[in-house]
């Protein structure tokens, strides 16, 4: 079975809420919409105090190309437009927005009948996702228009649509394959009219077995769409990984997939492509899986964007006395939040309650030079070197051993024997030797 | 609950293996080799090994605690692992005060020195043989013949190993003759392969060190590529001397499991913090072990070369670091 060939861990993989299907959480009474909830320019707000305003309807609209709108995902009036919160632990300004109702714009189709034909042309559809605000739906929120506009002189001869969900925990993406098959192969189609390219591949991993099964036998009816079973192997969901693992090309270090002639979106994504084109429906709510070990009931919930993250936990059952931790994402990659107010945004595919027992750190011991960091690494790099070049501040070393190639995938921390805090480090000598990096450009 | 949260930066999840689990993986692995020794070398073995183990253990922790200072760490096994690999290529019948200084000079000037776990360019259990070796010949040279546990301590019947045989006699007596020769008494494949014969008391049992090796391997604490590369090393180069004059060489098998070929291979030269760190650098490394101990062997002044092959290439080890660097990903680029 294919995997990526280096590096990589098998954290457990605890999908507890793999066999639940998707549930729809009610709307909550307010919600809380960040203007920046995606990689790039944050958007402009376009409401005021007071305004009503209709789910669906655009309320922050994009700055510049490498930017996404965003778009009410309830109907009621603006209580203000104000500073908040988000996820990060930063505050940023947000649109807060008082529920009255559901009412949605006319333009929306909000039925569940599968669309499949496609009478868009590719710049069209591109179109249709710029209005939409759709951007990625794996985590990374880099607005999906930018991906699809092929840059001068590249050349993209196949779509890799990622399914793989190699995050520990995490079901959403797995639902959404299971249950929502039908739209993601159209959605699929949707996106490689868009790049202009005749062959995609679903990759997903072997652990979603209904799911591969599901897509096996409604994928000939779509031409051009191959499903493609992975072995487990975290980090697979990263994109060079996944490329290396499916098509066996390997993206330059500091390059695109489009370098190598492909381009990732994941299996979010093409749903939400397929909305948006197919149902005119801007992207307003998404799959969050709400997960744990001592989770009450642990769910896949369709959320409407700007439900704060409280609201999800209470319909999973509530708060486990033994949570000690709280993660916005995977436990991998995911952030651990500081308030349960914090809005859902775009990119939350998870929010997971770690219990008091695991949610602490072990004592760091003396690096033993076992070199597991290095066999873990995906990229190829020397993870304790680089934590040692970062403490010591030897920015200019740690350039020359690639310290900017690393994704902070975490594979070095989770291995280490001694415990050792590596991607911290590996973090802070990123932060410097990028800003280095830029200081030079600037020269 | 409280309202506190835990914020940590991710990773959130972690893995279960422990330095000390490693540590004590190691010892395992060695259990089979002590089993086999006891059985050939009885109390001595015994009464050698303990003694080593101990006083490693005793003098990390006494000097972290009144000459470094340091929060003491002797629980997570390494002291162990050293005072285990120091017996092991000791000869049974060591007088005790030689195993307490050799245990001295192995963690004090070979670990602690440096800075303890983690610090220490030399693989701290040879630097102790290699004093002890040096500084006493005679005593570290003397092999007792297995007896069980009618092995006596003190006035055990000696004999030579069968390297130093070999040694002695290279280009004066044609090899095949020295293995049939009656009154040398050469011990044969099978009695290599079980440790019946003289030697250190960890070397002699081929098979129980293998099963070590099996462990080590299955358990994920080393990868093959270190002792893989030098086996096949050692097998190569005597395997080409073997063929080119069989006259004055000895076979490639008998090479493999004679002398602390396997135990040094498998054990010593797998020691994390003074092997290299990259796939590419441990095969560079177990190569050059392999070519130093068999021009040793064959061409130098001792019988068994395993142990200054290792520290040598301890040495070259910062040097492996630095230049050979694992693949990177995106370094060969593809196109389209």
């Amino acid at each position: 079975m294919k995997t990526f060939a280096k590096g990589g861990v098998h954290p457990p993989e605890n999908k507890i809420s793999a066999g639940i299907p998707i549930e729809i959480l009610p709307v909550p009474e307010q919600v809380i919409i960040p203007i920046n909830q995606h990689l790039g320019a944050p958007a402009e707000p376009m409401v005021e105090k007071g305004e009503a305003v209709k789910a669906g309807q655009i309320i922050a609209r994009n700055k510049g190309f490498v930017s996404a709108n965003i778009h009410s995902p309830v109907s009621g009036k603006v209580l203000k437009v104000d500073k908040a919160f988000d996820s990060s632990g930063y505050k940023q300004t947000c649109v807060i927005i008082n529920v009255e109702g559901d009412e949605w714009i006319d333009s929306v189709d909000r039925s569940d009948k599968l669309k499949r034909d496609i009478n868009l042309t590719g710049e069209e559809i591109i179109k249709k996702c710029s209005e939409n605000g759709i951007v990625g739906m794996g985590g990374a929120t880099f607005p999906t228009h930018v991906k699809l506009t092929i840059p001068p002189g590249k050349k993209c001869n196949v779509l890799i649509i990622n399914g793989v969900e190699c995050e520990p925990y995490l079901t959403s993406d797995h639902r959404l394959l299971l249950e929502k098959t039908g739209e993601i192969l159209t959605g699929t189609s949707l996106l490689m009219k868009a790049l202009g390219v005749e062959r995609a591949m679903i990759g997903t991993e072997n652990n979603k077995k209904d799911a591969i099964e599901k897509l096996q036998s409604m994928v000939s009816e779509y031409s051009g769409i191959s499903v493609h079973a992975l072995k487990v192997k975290y980090p697979q969901g990263a994109e060079k990984q996944l490329i290396k693992a499916l098509i066996k090309r390997e993206v330059p270090s500091g390059g695109l997939p489009i370098d190598v002639g492909t381009v990732v979106h994941n299996v979010g994504t093409a749903y939400a492509v397929y909305e948006a084109v197919q149902k005119n429906k801007p992207l307003v709510e998404r799959v969050v899986t709400v997960t744990g070990k001592d989770m009450e009931k642990p769910v896949n919930l369709l959320t409407r964007i700007g439900t704060p993250v409280s609201k999800l936990i209470e319909y999973a059952g509530g708060l486990p006395d033994s949570t000690a931790k709280i993660i916005n994402g995977g436990p991998m990659m995911g952030k651990a939040l500081a308030s349960l107010d914090v809005p859902v945004t775009k990119g939350t595919s998870g929010i997971i309650l770690i219990r008091r027992k695991e949610s602490r750190r072990s004592e760091t011991g003396p690096c033993i030079r076992c070199s597991k960091c290095i066999a873990a690494c995906p990229m190829g790099l020397e993870p304790y070197l680089l934590m040692t070049l970062a403490e010591k501040e030897l920015y200019e070393r740690a350039e020359k051993e690639r310290i900017m190639d690393c994704m902070e995938c975490g594979s070095c921390s989770y291995i280490c024997p001694a415990h050792r805090p590596l991607l911290d480090y590996i973090r802070l000598g990123k932060s410097n030797v990028g800003r280095i990096i830029r200081e030079r450009k600037q020269k | 609950m409280n309202n506190l949260l835990t914020v940590s930066p991710s990773p959130h999840e972690y893995g279960k293996e422990t330095t000390k689990k490693l540590m004590y993986g190691v010892v395992i692995a060695l259990a089979p080799a002590l089993l086999a020794t006891i059985w050939f070398f009885g109390w001595a073995a015994i009464l050698i090994t303990s003694v080593s183990v101990v006083s490693c253990v005793i003098f990390e922790s006494l000097i972290q605690k009144f000459i470094l200072r340091k929060k003491p760490s002797v629980s997570d096994g390494s002291a162990v692992v050293t005072g285990l690999l120091l017996a092991f290529c000791l000869p049974t019948n060591l007088p005790i005060g030689l195993i307490i200084l050799g245990a001295l000079v192995a963690i004090g000037v070979g670990k602690m020195t440096f800075g303890g776990l983690g610090n220490n360019p030399f693989n701290p259990a040879l630097v102790g043989r290699v004093f002890l070796f040096l500084s006493f010949p005679v005593q570290m040279t003397t092999w007792p013949v297995p007896k069980g546990f009618k092995t006596s301590f003190t006035d055990a019947i000696t004999g030579a190993t069968p390297l130093s045989i070999l040694n002695e006699n290279y280009d004066k007596i044609p090899v095949q003759n020295i293995m049939t020769d009656t009154e040398l008494a050469m011990p044969g494949y099978q009695q290599l392969f079980w440790g019946n014969m003289g030697g250190s008391l960890g070397e002699i049992a081929a098979f129980a060190l293998l099963i070590g090796l099996a462990y080590l391997l299955i358990r994920k604490i080393i990868t093959w590529h270190i002792p893989v590369s030098i086996l096949l090393t050692v097998i190569l180069f005597t395997g080409i001397l073997w063929l080119a004059n069989n006259e004055s060489n000895a076979d490639p098998l008998y090479h493999l499991m004679t002398g602390g070929l396997l135990l040094g291979a498998i054990f010593m030269a797998t020691d994390y913090v003074t092997s290299p760190m990259s796939k590419k650098g441990m095969i560079i490394y177990g190569v050059g072990i392999g070519i130093i101990t068999v021009l040793i062997r064959r061409f130098g002044a001792y019988p068994e070369g395993v142990q200054f092959a290792i520290l040598i290439m301890n040495a070259f080890t910062p040097l492996i670091n630095i230049y050979l660097k694992p693949s990177r990903f995106g370094e060969e680029v593809k196109n389209v």
